[in-house]
């Protein structure tokens, strides 16, 4: 079988050689393509931060705003809103949010910088619906006379408290995000920016 | 020697035509004994033909771009001369081929096609699968209407609910931090290129391997065990002129069916064109009900049954992934003496029933809201009934070596029995 002639060797070490060099020029080809599916800079820059004015949104009511073409949820919580908050404790999944992603200061109790302004993603932590906000309290929100308020994802039935916490048993996993976010005044929130002044 | 004669053996030295005609089309000897079920796997290359065609017709008007897309859809059905069919013949083919597909998938189940010597014949079919459903999925966000984009932000959602690298993915996916522009554009590109391309060279991988094996038939036995003096198959007959001519009638009333639904039912209630779908896409307001057009609605329906746990919902994106992976084990899993339905024994009948009725029961359930049959205690009904369905239908693939083992065969014949 073996030919004297060939150095088998040799041969080995150029087929071994090239085809590593090849397979590094390969994934060095495919680097910039892959890359180009990234979110471009055009992208990256339509996901800069976004000012919202809260002063028109009265106590109890909700303001929707967008911000990287996704639904902010912006609810005024008035303090029996607040109360049904810590009611609702033993009734979700993830109280303390242990499990669920929002910047480190709105990682307490009511979830957000100051009580009474609630800021969330409006986007179900599901699979990417939009839930509607159910801000009555009982029967008149169409969810149970023990509903105090809070969302409702219609695609595959997730319920969120009034701190945006989920519900035990449903599809949801965790609570909906919080976006990072600060207070430019007292009337004015920037979305998606929280290296501002205030804590 | 005429003129044809002189042409075609100027072409012969220079390329096989000939020779390619005899192996592939006139001397390919398949089992006489073919049935109905075989119709499925010619109508499959006319759909795709069909698709192909229609498709190309379609990029003509359409624009890939979120502002664009919607009108320039409705520019196709209003505007442009028999815009409508066209798109109707397009949309009507996407469920056609999976109705095909189905059904040439229930041929190989019912006569063990996937069987030995046809494992890598098995395989590549499983891939052309996949890859319909790619397919499929990227082109339906291309009409940017409701149900195109909260469709597609769901499916890519799935790709988030991966542990660790999840969410990169997801925006990777995307090209952006939600379903948008970006996305469209990239989705066009999946489905009028890369995924067609990648389509047309399984299906030749697919007929090469099944060329190379030779076809099954409904009795699951070898043709090629018994040959006359000149190496033909005793039991087979030329693909041409028997065959062609016996899909031509298959062909015929299979387009008659499919011009009935172009001409009077293109939507046909909803399941071949979603009616939320004709109200332009809103990033910020997901419809009332979401559901995947009628040929993703069993694995949506087990999607939908399994429960998060562990702050995370990657379970049931897990138990949907493995529902279609694991048609690829299926070669292995079958232990049975016998390849055809017709000598297997009562285990092999039931369990097959099984698997086809939760199919059809998740397909149904798929379909609809989780709570539009009630609510038992705190469970809504239809997640109980898709929970039990997808038991069962992993239940036929994952009990198979040991039920088609003990089960009582007949023994089968030497030649096939027509």
């Amino acid at each position: 079988m073996a030919d004297p002639k060939i150095d088998g060797g040799k041969r080995r070490f150029l087929l071994a050689t090239s085809s590593v060099l090849g397979g590094v020029a390969t994934v060095a080809t495919a680097a910039p393509f892959f890359a180009s599916m990234l979110p471009s800079a055009r992208a990256r820059a339509a996901g800069a931060p976004v000012e919202v004015d809260i002063s028109r949104v009265e106590p109890g009511m909700m303001l929707r705003a967008e911000w990287r073409g996704q639904p902010i949820f912006v609810v005024h919580r008035t303090a029996e809103m607040l109360e049904d908050v810590k009611k609702m404790d033993p009734r979700v999944a993830d109280p303390t949010s242990d499990g669920s992603v929002q910047p480190e200061y709105a990682k307490n109790e009511y979830r957000s910088r100051k009580p009474e302004y609630l800021v969330l993603i409006g986007i179900c932590t599901h699979l990417g619906c939009s839930p509607f906000d159910k801000l009555q309290l009982g029967a008149d929100s169409g969810l149970g006379s023990d509903w105090l308020g809070g969302f409702f994802c219609p695609c595959h039935g997730s319920k969120f408290d009034l701190a945006g916490r989920v519900f035990k048993d449903v599809p949801a996993p965790t609570n909906l995000k919080v976006p990072p976010y600060t207070f430019i005044s007292d009337s004015r929130i920037l979305i998606g920016d929280d290296k501002g002044a205030q804590g | 020697m005429s003129k044809a004669q002189a042409l075609l053996s100027w072409i012969d030295e220079r390329f096989p035509l000939t020779a390619l005609w005899k192996s592939h089309v006139s001397e390919y000897y398949a089992p006489k004994n073919f049935n109905f079920w075989y119709y499925f796997g010619s109508l499959a290359m006319l759909v795709l033909v069909i698709q192909i065609v229609s498709g190309i017709f379609l990029t003509m008007n359409y624009k890939p771009d979120a502002q664009q897309a919607f009108q320039s859809v409705e520019y196709i059905m209003r505007d442009v001369e028999g815009g409508w069919l066209i798109r109707y013949i397009h949309s009507t083919g996407a469920s056609m081929f999976f109705v095909v597909i189905y059904l040439h998938m229930f041929r190989g189940l019912l006569y063990g096609s996937y069987r030995k010597p046809r494992e890598l014949l098995w395989l590549f079919g499983v891939l052309i699968y996949l890859c319909m459903m790619a397919e499929a999925f990227f082109g339906y966000l291309l009409p940017w209407g409701q149900m195109s984009y909260w469709g597609a932000q769901v499916i890519v959602n799935l790709f988030g609910a991966i542990p660790i690298m999840g969410e990169d993915l997801a925006v990777w996916i995307r090209g952006d931090y939600v379903v948008s522009d970006a996305t469209l554009n990239r989705f066009f590109a999946f489905h009028v290129i890369a995924i067609p391309l990648a389509l047309l060279g399984l299906v030749v991988a697919h007929l090469i391997a099944l060329h190379e094996v030779g076809s099954n038939n409904p009795d699951g036995i070898e043709i090629k065990k018994h040959k006359d003096a000149g190496g033909k198959p005793l039991d087979g007959v030329p693909f041409h002129p028997y065959y062609t001519i016996k899909d031509m009638v298959g062909v015929v009333v299979f387009l008659a069916v499919f011009s009935f639904i172009v001409f009077f039912t293109p939507e046909v209630g909803g399941y071949f064109l979603e009616h939320n779908n004709f109200i332009p896409a809103d990033p910020l307001k997901t419809p009332l009900h979401i559901a995947p057009v009628w040929y993703f609605t069993p694995y949506y329906a087990m999607l939908r049954a399994v429960p998060a746990f562990l702050h995370t919902q990657f379970w049931g994106v897990a138990v949907m992934g493995a529902a279609v992976l694991v048609f690829f084990f299926l070669p292995w899993l079958d232990r049975s003496p016998v390849k055809s339905i017709r000598y297997k024994g009562p285990y092999y009948k039931i369990a097959l029933t099984l698997f086809v009725v939760s199919f059809l029961v998740l397909g149904w359930l798929g379909t609809e809201p989780t709570d539009f049959l009630g609510s038992l205690g705190k469970t809504d009904v239809a997640v109980i009934l898709a929970r039990l369905f997808t038991v069962v239908y992993f239940a036929f693939f994952l009990a198979m070596p040991w039920y088609s083992r003990i089960d009582k065969t007949k023994p089968e014949p030497e030649r096939v029995t027509g």
